[in-house]
Order: structure tokens, then C-alpha cells, then sequence
């Protein structure tokens, strides 16, 4: 019985309900959800942890013993996700306090930010094929409240798109649902992979697994990502920055799970299938984030790049290459939330997200300057930042398996990310400033500190990756061999 | 009966397909809950019809039908029923806000 | 335009009555029979809505002066609870019990936890649709 693993996801769900009776007292509301997040830092840390001595932990819920009952798992791989979830939202929660406006507070805002971390939590935990629909749809749910936040005609327009393209994509996901149960007759996804592996992976199988492929791309972005920049540029900075931070990559921790514990079988097809349109999305996304002038769209790229980057890891599938991919979500998913959140101040500070409206911005705030030098040169892969170890461990991992397009791709697409940075970078914070040191709005330090915070971050997991190395070698060790994650569940 | 039940997702989504490329906005919507109900038969056939009982242990022997499928269906339409709620709600505040449901005219990135 | 709905006003009061009974009939019979939280709070949220049509929203709003969203969350809240709960007797989350007593009226009955949880179903289904349909037609 294993009733910790519950409360990643239960905390922040619990929390979010509790708030909504506390509508008119925003300053508690502010402070209760970044307490609670905090605590879920906490916790989840030591379920990490005990997850490096016990094994792979799991919950089934009301008793009902796998395969017959929903239950979560928890192992190394998810819960590093579900740490740095609740890492990553705590400080864009701080950020949002001092940004978002109080008409905003009072309309539920900190319920629906909880309510969306309680869904991502949850679908990097469940255990159950039919349980990650229901997870995915929570935070969907929660995130098509938080694109519309606010009401702004921009946000109206593009959260019709956001929510069509999702309701079609959730629909592909329960038909890949029903041919899965019409043909296997289990959900449960160790029990699944169990008859994968002993029946042997069918034509009809690899069809099935094409339509989960499909799925998972519409949700990270892979190829099928022409609904993300326009969505993602919509919303207020703080929102921006979980989506940009945390959504692609419930998408791409989906198809890692249905990949290597499910269907992998036929590598030749489905991971194939992946590695091209992986390079793809490197191709196209890096086009996108040097046509653009407007400082949201270019972020918002870069994310699709990093999307494709890291799926390499996955298509190349061996044990060094998933490594690396482990490594690059994680300092992905920390960076990627600084970066939104620069981006947002830096719109915020000027009035206008177009590059050619800004100039000189790092005379009369340094620190915003320096930091996003720092974002730029951590998404680069400069060494003694994050970036760089994920990247080493994946190229090692493509020269191993000789996919030498990949490698050239990925490390190409990393020039791409620095020049359109580059770009942002010597045309918004250096030459002449437009405005004199008085008329620049001030920056407040409440905003600048979960940057800081941040900034911090991506540089301690570059100078130290030693310290989440454990954790990442077991979860990528379980990745390559779903045995282990088979055993944990049937062994009781 | 199964075929029957997989021409009828078929033609649901033969028509959920027109409605949603269309360009009104609450025809989009009307789409994707007949997209939704669509899965749902399909989900149901996909359990197959054996079965003539309630699924209660203890009571009418071991003929029952599989409860499953009917578990997950409930639980679809509950979130199709808040997805589509939502979404009407949406739109219409769209229509009040921007003066169309036109989805031709809503595109792009004019008045942002 | 003012239409007279005399007819309408009339037959909702006693119709709303009926179909409260019928909602918590279905509600106690959802244990081992077709029912349940889902459907009896849907039943209920029907007779909102009838409430609603017949009259118009501001009477019904002083006659019934509760927040919906309030319901919602205090439904979604008692789930939760109800899950956790278990969690406290050292069971799996979501476990469920029951037990029966003999009590005077009725003579064996059965209680089970699960009620609880259906309660907090109801209670969720009757606020977020009675919600979504105020949100609706508030500022036509």
C-alpha cells in the first residue's frame, strides 16, 4: 500500500476546491497554492527517493489488484518529471502573483493553474491506459479555462482553434482506446505490454500504435504542432510559461511510456516513423523561429524544436540516447519556463511584442538582460549550463546506433536556437534605447526573483548533473527494459 | 449487430467531419460532440455484445455483460459533456466580443 | 414582452416536486440498481432548469439565494474526501466499504461508504450544469 504516490496529484486537486470557497480572500488563495506546491516539491522528492530504495512503487486504487483495477506507478522517470512539475509552477505561481492582475485572482485563477498541475501530475503517474485519456483531459480542461483567461479578443480567437484541435485529438486517443480493448482485451499498461510480448506485436497492433503516435504528436507538438504557436503567444506571461513548460511534455512522457513499455516490437516502423518526423519537426521548427519578428512566435519555436530534440532521443531508443532525452526534459522544462517568462516581462516592460519596437533594454534592466544570455546559452548547449549534458549523452547515443542525419539535425537545430535567440537578444537588449532611464517602467524585484530562481536552477543542474544522475540512469533503465516496470506491478 | 453499430460510428463521423470543417462556429461545436458519441459506440462494440446480465456478482450466474466499455463511456460522456459545455460557452462570449461566429473571419492575427 | 405563463408557473410547482422525488429516488436506488450520483444530479439540475424557464432568474435567485459554483466545489470536495478518507483507515485510495445495521423503520439496511461519494457526485453534476446554464443566459 502505497498511498504517497497519491498526493502529487490529489494536493494540488484538493487545494484547487478548497479555494473556490475562499474566492473573495486573495491574498490567502496566493499564499495557500504556492504552500501547497511547495509541499508537493517536498513530497515528491521523497517518493523519488524512496523510489531509488523500494523500487518501483505503485497504487492500486480501492484495493482492486492489477490487472482489474486503475492504479498509479510510480518510478524514476516520472516522478523526476513530477518534481520538476511542481518546481517549475511553484515559481511561475510566484511569478503570476505580482503579474497577473486582481480581477484575474478573483475569477479562479489559482484553482485552474491547480487544477491543470493535479492533471499533468497525474498523467505522468497513472498506470493505465484509459486513466492517462482521463488525466490528459483534466488538464486539457484546465488549460482551455487558462487560454481564454482574461477574455481578450486575441485569446477568444485562438482558443476556438486550441479547443477544436484538442476535442479531435482526444477523439483519435479513445478510438485508439477502443481498438486496443477490442483487441487485447486489458488496459493496464504492464499487463498490456506482458501480451504485446507474448503474442508478438501484429500488423494490427503497429496500425494501433500509429494512431497513438498521431495522437501524442498533436499533443507535444511533433510535426503536427500548427496549432502551438498561435495558442501558446495568446494567454498572460505566467500561463504561457506552464504551457510552454509543462504541456508538450506530457505529450512526449505519453509517447516515451507507449513506446518503449508497449510497443516496441517493431522499431523499424514506429520508431522509424518517429526519428523522421522528429527531423522534421527540427526542420520546420527552426524555419519558424528565424521567420518570425514577433517575440512570442519565436519562443514559442523554440519549443517546438526542443519537442523534436528530444523525441531523437526516443527514435534512436538506446539506453545512452534515452538518457540524454531524460536530462534534456528536464533542464527543458526549467528553461523553457524562463524563457516564456523573460519573453513575457520583456513584452510587458515595452508594450509590444514585436522585435523592432524594442531596442536597448538591458541599459535600464541588466539583470533581464543577463539572464536571457544565460536562457540562450543554456537552450544552446554551452557547457556549464543545463543544456549540455543532455545533449552530449544524446549525440553519444546517435553515434552509437549510427543515425548520423539525426545527430546533424539536432545539432544544427541548435544553431538555429541560438541565432533566432541571437536575434531576440541583439536587437531587444542592445543599440540605442529608445526611452530615458525615468520613463522605463521600473521592473519589480517580485518579478524578477522567480527568474532568478530559475536562472539558478538551470545553472546548478549544469555544474552538478551528478546529482540527479542516479535517478536518471534508473528511469532511463527502465525505459529500455520493461520487464522491470512488468515485475513491480504483477509481483504482489 | 457489430457491423450494424460500425456503419453507425462511421456515418457519425461522416457527419461530425462536415460539421467541423465548416465555418460557423457552433456547427464546429455540434461536430465534436458527434465526434465524441461516434467513439463511444465504437467503444461499446469494441466490448462486444456477449452478455444478457447486469454485471453484480452473486446474482444471474456468470452470464454478464463486460462492464468496462460501459465504465469508460460514462466517463467520456461526462468529460465531452464539460468539453462542449465549455466550449459553448466560449464561443458565444467570442460571438458577444468580436461580432462573428465566422470562422473566416476570426483567423488570422488582424486585431490583436 | 411579457407572455402570461400561468399555465407553465402552475404545473412547475408541483412538477419540480416530483422530480425531486424521482431525482432521490434514483439517487438511493443507484446502490445495486440502475442510478446513482451522476444521474440523479443531472435530474436535479433539470428541475433547476425548469425553475429557471418558468420564471425568471432573479425570483428564482432570491428564492433559492445559493452559489452554485459554492455547490460545485463542495460536491467535487466531498469526492475527494471520500477518496482520502480511506487513506486514513490505512486502505488504498478510493477504497470503499459498507455494513449493515437493523434499524427500526426498516429493518436491515446497508450503508456504505459509496453513498458518500455519490452524495459529493450529485452535489458536483447539479452545480457545474446549473452554472454553465446561468453563464449562459445571464447577460442576454
Amino acid at each position: 500500500m502505497n498511498n504517497m504516490i497519491v498526493f502529487p496529484m490529489i494536493l494540488p486537486v484538493l487545494t484547487a476546491i478548497f479555494l473556490v470557497f475562499i474566492r473573495k480572500h486573495i491574498l490567502i488563495q496566493r499564499w495557500i497554492s504556492v504552500i501547497v506546491m511547495l509541499a508537493n516539491v517536498g513530497l515528491s522528492i521523497v517518493i523519488l527517493l524512496h523510489v531509488q530504495t523500494e523500487g518501483i512503487m505503485r497504487l492500486d486504487f480501492g484495493g482492486w489488484e492489477p490487472p482489474f483495477g486503475i492504479l498509479f506507478v510510480a518510478d524514476s522517470f516520472s516522478m523526476l518529471l513530477v518534481v520538476t512539475t511542481n518546481i517549475v509552477t511553484v515559481v511561475c505561481l510566484l511569478y503570476a502573483m505580482f503579474s497577473v492582475g486582481k480581477e484575474f485572482e478573483y475569477m479562479f485563477f489559482y484553482s485552474f493553474v491547480l487544477f491543470l498541475i493535479g492533471g499533468v501530475n497525474a498523467s505522468f503517474l497513472t498506470g493505465d491506459l484509459f486513466n492517462l485519456f482521463v488525466s490528459f483531459e483534466v488538464m486539457l480542461l484546465a488549460s482551455y479555462a487558462l487560454i481564454a483567461f482574461g477574455g481578450k479578443k486575441i485569446q477568444l480567437k485562438k482558443s476556438i482553434p486550441y479547443i477544436a484541435i484538442n476535442v479531435v485529438s482526444s477523439w483519435i486517443f479513445l478510438v485508439a482506446i477502443a481498438y486496443v480493448y477490442g483487441t487485447l482485451g486489458t488496459l493496464n499498461l504492464a499487463h498490456l505490454s506482458q501480451i504485446i510480448a507474448e503474442e508478438g506485436q501484429t500488423p494490427i497492433l503497429t496500425v494501433i500504435s500509429i494512431l497513438f503516435l498521431i495522437v501524442f504528436s498533436l499533443k507535444s507538438g511533433l510535426l503536427l504542432y500548427q496549432w502551438l504557436p498561435a495558442s501558446y503567444s495568446a494567454p498572460p506571461t505566467a500561463i504561457a510559461a506552464l504551457f510552454g513548460a509543462l504541456l508538450t511534455k506530457v505529450g512526449i512522457y505519453a509517447m516515451f511510456r507507449i513506446f518503449t513499455l508497449l510497443f516496441y516490437h517493431e522499431p523499424q516502423i514506429t520508431h522509424m516513423l518517429i526519428g523522421v518526423l522528429a527531423g522534421l519537426t527540427l526542420i520546420s521548427g527552426s524555419i519558424g523561429a528565424i521567420a518570425s519578428n514577433d517575440i512570442r512566435y519565436i519562443v514559442s519555436y523554440n519549443v517546438i524544436i526542443a519537442v523534436g530534440f528530444i523525441l531523437v532521443g526516443l527514435a534512436i531508443g538506446t539506453n545512452t540516447a534515452i538518457e540524454g532525452s531524460i536530462y534534456y526534459i528536464i533542464h527543458d522544462m526549467i528553461v523553457k519556463a524562463l524563457l516564456f517568462l523573460i519573453a513575457g516581462t520583456m513584452i510587458s516592460l515595452s508594450g509590444s511584442p514585436k522585435m523592432n519596437r524594442m531596442s536597448g533594454l538591458i541599459r535600464n534592466y541588466p539583470i533581464l538582460g543577463w539572464l536571457f544570455f544565460i536562457v540562450m546559452l543554456a537552450l544552446a548547449g554551452i557547457p556549464p549550463l543545463s543544456g549540455f549534458i543532455g545533449k552530449v549523452l544524446l549525440g553519444k547515443g546517435a553515434i552509437e546506433a549510427g543515425s548520423y542525419v539525426l545527430l546533424a539535425l539536432s545539432f544544427i537545430s541548435a544553431l538555429f536556437v541560438l541565432y533566432s535567440l541571437l536575434r531576440i537578444f541583439m536587437d531587444c537588449f542592445w543599440g540605442e534605447t529608445m526611452l530615458s532611464a525615468e520613463d522605463e517602467p521600473p521592473l519589480r524585484k517580485g518579478i524578477l526573483f522567480p527568474l532568478i530562481v530559475l536562472g539558478v536552477l538551470t545553472f546548478a543542474l549544469g555544474l552538478a548533473p551528478e546529482s540527479i544522475a542516479t535517478f536518471v540512469i534508473d528511469g532511463a533503465e527502465t525505459l529500455v527494459n520493461p520487464s522491470i516496470y512488468i515485475d513491480a506491478i504483477f509481483d504482489q | 449487430m457489430e457491423t450494424l453499430m460500425i456503419i453507425l460510428s462511421g456515418v457519425l463521423v461522416t457527419v461530425a467531419t462536415y460539421l467541423i470543417l465548416s465555418r460557423n462556429a457552433v456547427r464546429i461545436i455540434l461536430g465534436t460532440a458527434l465526434l465524441t458519441h461516434a467513439s463511444h459506440i465504437l467503444l461499446m462494440t469494441m466490448g462486444g455484445f456477449g452478455g444478457t446480465n447486469v454485471p453484480i456478482t452473486g446474482e444471474n450466474g456468470a452470464d454478464y455483460v463486460d462492464a468496462l466499455p460501459q465504465a469508460l463511456i460514462l466517463t467520456s460522456i461526462v468529460i465531452s459533456f464539460g468539453v462542449t459545455a465549455f466550449f459553448l460557452v466560449l464561443s458565444y462570449r467570442t460571438y458577444k466580443e468580436l461580432g462573428s461566429d465566422d470562422m473566416y473571419i476570426l483567423r488570422g492575427r488582424r486585431n490583436e | 414582452m411579457r407572455i402570461n405563463d400561468v399555465i407553465l408557473q402552475s404545473v412547475t410547482k408541483v412538477v419540480v416536486f416530483i422530480i425531486f422525488t424521482l431525482a432521490i429516488y434514483l439517487f438511493v436506488s443507484g446502490h445495486n440498481n440502475p442510478g446513482g450520483g451522476f444521474v440523479s444530479g443531472l435530474i436535479l439540475a433539470s428541475a433547476f432548469c425548469l425553475l429557471f424557464l418558468a420564471y425568471d432568474t432573479e425570483t428564482i435567485r432570491k428564492g433559492i439565494p445559493i452559489d452554485f459554483k459554492v455547490i460545485a466545489a463542495s460536491g467535487a470536495f466531498i469526492v475527494v474526501a471520500c477518496g482520502l478518507g480511506s487513506v486514513l483507515f490505512g486502505e488504498a485510495f478510493l477504497y470503499q466499504t459498507f455494513t449493515t445495521y437493523t434499524l427500526p423503520l426498516f429493518g436491515e439496511t446497508e450503508f456504505a461508504t459509496v453513498t458518500i461519494f455519490e452524495t459529493g457526485v450529485a452535489l458536483a453534476v447539479v452545480g457545474v450544469v446549473v452554472t454553465i446554464i446561468l453563464s449562459i443566459s445571464e447577460d442576454v
